[in-house]
């Protein structure tokens, strides 16, 4: 092994400074060897499925077979429809509401944080399988504690899972009650490091509380947010687990999203091809989104 | 200047606590429905207050399913998956933190990018490699090799042992020791509060995964508990007792660990977050 790499100018430790060279390779190791194993093959494998016809034996190469039938399927596009709404509707207001609970923790007029920090972050360590049970038991349209509620205080039932708009509001606010507190201690996080000294100065100039909050706080947030904007948005697209259980994708299509309908494909119908080529689009759209947002919202803070 | 502070922190505590409350209901309800029969459940008026169904709740429970099992199942994944994992993050950071090597800047790109890759692009491939090249369908090792190598570990790992000392390290080569009994015999025992954020973030997820063990695990016996109750949820007959039991035990404990260790779990959320 050559010492070209190496910056240290060759001393008298010379003699110690093999085993040191090799050390960093030895403990990146391990993590390389399975990265390499169920991470890249899987993607570079996952890229050749979808040009691969896999509904006939043997699978044969056709370019256009996976990706043909992607452009002209109805559920498809009804699936990243639905995907797409709950990314423009649910994300938005999700992260308005996170940023207002980190506002008023990071308050010093808040009393009893405690409670408030259990209640709101608490759902932060439930799994989608057992807050999904729980919401498609709450939100039962005949027996579900959330209909009672509505009509004991004089507004109607809503037949949360058996009608479209209302089945998708539910999956929305589902997700709103799981990823709300999370996305909240990140803010938070990034709030604690916007420097006090800024809010006294605007204080002095005679700034109120609403224009310290929109001109102070949310551009100190903006990386934060950027960040949590990101996230949010590849979760969405990855979304599976309370569509799939909660309203089960339906009432019809209603409810289909991106994954599940990959699932179908993949594990119900066991097409491995056009399921990778749905996987691919997934993986496209979180690049582009997140490309996309790094541009709009954080198109200063990258050369910082 | 005083009242108009009390007035503003009224105002605050009056918007905040329904929307608390609000945010508590679910798992309140959740706990309550675990010891309720089922026709009370979903009664209307539902009863509020925990009654005396437990025992038959946790009974048909396990008609459904063999859920002691499930525990079993998730406990061995989780534990052997996180101490597996978390040696194996603490290592790479490490060598990205305290030592510079030629390639290290593309592999912790790599390392970052795979933080936004969504898992579904590797779903089928790994399906085919760890059921059919491996044979490794229904087996604890099915679940925990695929996420073994865990990104967001090696960053945590990473950002945190920046703050080592540098002249700490070189103290103990001047003294002769060799690079694994420095990792094993210094740099371990110093970063055991991000260790343990690191250790208590992948058990969380591995404890909560539904998507891979779903695709993989086709024997009953071999389930874990979110596929165990995942299959429970989709029957048209069901015993929601026996399912908020389920979720309960589930969930719970780590209910508990949160009210308990919560420095720990932000500290593993807010990983990446914010830089130093």
């Amino acid at each position: 092994m050559s010492s070209q790499a190496h910056a240290s100018p060759p001393t008298t430790r010379r003699r110690r400074s093999t085993g040191r060279r090799l050390a960093p390779y030895f403990f990146v190791a391990p993590f390389f060897l399975l990265f390499a194993i169920f991470w890249v093959y899987p993607i570079a494998y996952s890229f050749v499925l979808s040009f691969i016809n896999t509904r006939q034996r043997p699978w044969t190469f056709d370019w256009d077979f996976n990706w043909g039938r992607l452009i002209q399927d109805d559920f498809f596009w009804n699936a990243l429809g639905n995907t797409m709404i709950i990314l423009a509707v649910q994300v938005p207001l999700m992260l308005a509401l996170a940023t207002l609970l980190a506002v008023a923790f990071n308050s010093e007029l808040l009393k009893l944080k405690g409670f408030y920090r259990f209640a709101f972050f608490a759902p932060l360590v439930l799994g989608a399988v057992p807050y999904s049970a729980v919401f498609r038991l709450v939100f039962n349209e005949q027996y579900g504690v959330l209909n009672y509620a509505l009509e004991s205080i004089g507004l109607g039932a809503v037949p949360w899972l058996y009608e479209s708009t209302p089945a998708l509001i539910t999956i929305m606010i589902a997700m709103t009650w799981r990823w709300t507190g999370y996305n909240a201690v990140i803010l938070l996080s990034g709030l604690q490091s916007i420097p006090l000294a800024l809010y006294e100065a605007a204080r002095i100039d005679g700034a109120g509380p609403f224009q310290q909050f929109f001109k102070i706080t949310i551009p100190m947030l903006r990386p934060v947010l950027l960040f949590t904007f990101v996230l949010s948005t590849i979760g969405t697209l990855q979304l599976f687990t309370e569509p799939w259980l909660i309203t089960t994708t339906g009432p019809g299509n209603a409810t289909e999203t991106l994954v599940t309908y990959l699932y179908k494909q993949g594990f119900r119908s066991f097409n491995f091809g056009y399921a990778s080529a749905i996987a691919y689009t997934v993986a496209l759209i979180a690049v582009i989104f997140s490309l996309l947002q790094i541009r709009l919202v954080g198109g200063r803070e990258v050369e910082r | 200047m005083r009242r108009d502070r009390l007035i503003r922190s009224i105002v605050l505590h009056a918007l905040l606590t329904p929307l608390a409350l609000l945010f508590l209901a679910p798992i309140v309800w959740m706990i309550v429905a675990a010891t309720l029969p089922n026709n009370e459940i979903l009664a209307a008026p539902p009863t509020l207050t925990p009654g005396n169904a437990l025992p038959q709740n946790w009974a048909d429970l396990n008609d459904d399913l063999n859920f002691i099992r499930a525990v079993t199942n998730s406990v061995a994944i989780s534990a052997i998956f996180t101490s597996v994992g978390v040696l194996i993050a603490a290592m790479s950071g490490y060598a990205f933190a305290k030592f510079r090597f030629a390639g290290r800047a593309l592999l912790f790109t790599v390392v970052i990018g795979a933080l936004t890759i969504p898992f579904e692009v590797r779903a089928i491939p790994q399906y085919l490699l760890v059921a059919r090249d491996l044979g490794l369908s229904n087996t604890w090792w099915a679940i925990i090799l695929p996420w073994l190598a865990y990104p967001l570990g090696v960053f945590f790992m990473r950002q945190n042992m920046l703050s080592i000392q540098t002249e700490l390290l070189e103290a103990a080569r001047i003294d002769g020791a060799s690079e694994g009994r420095i990792f094993v015999q210094i740099v371990l025992p110093i970063m055991r509060p991000a260790l343990a954020a690191v250790a208590l973030v992948m058990f969380l997820f591995q404890w909560n995964d539904y998507f891979w063990p779903l695709l993989i695990l086709t024997d009953k016996d071999a389930y874990t508990i979110p596929v165990a109750l995942g299959t429970l949820v989709g029957l048209t007959r069901v015993s929601w007792g026996g399912i908020m039991v389920g979720t309960a035990i589930a969930t719970i404990p780590f209910l508990l660990l949160f009210l308990w260790l919560q420095r720990f779990f932000i500290a593993g959320i807010t990983a990446g977050a914010v830089k130093d």
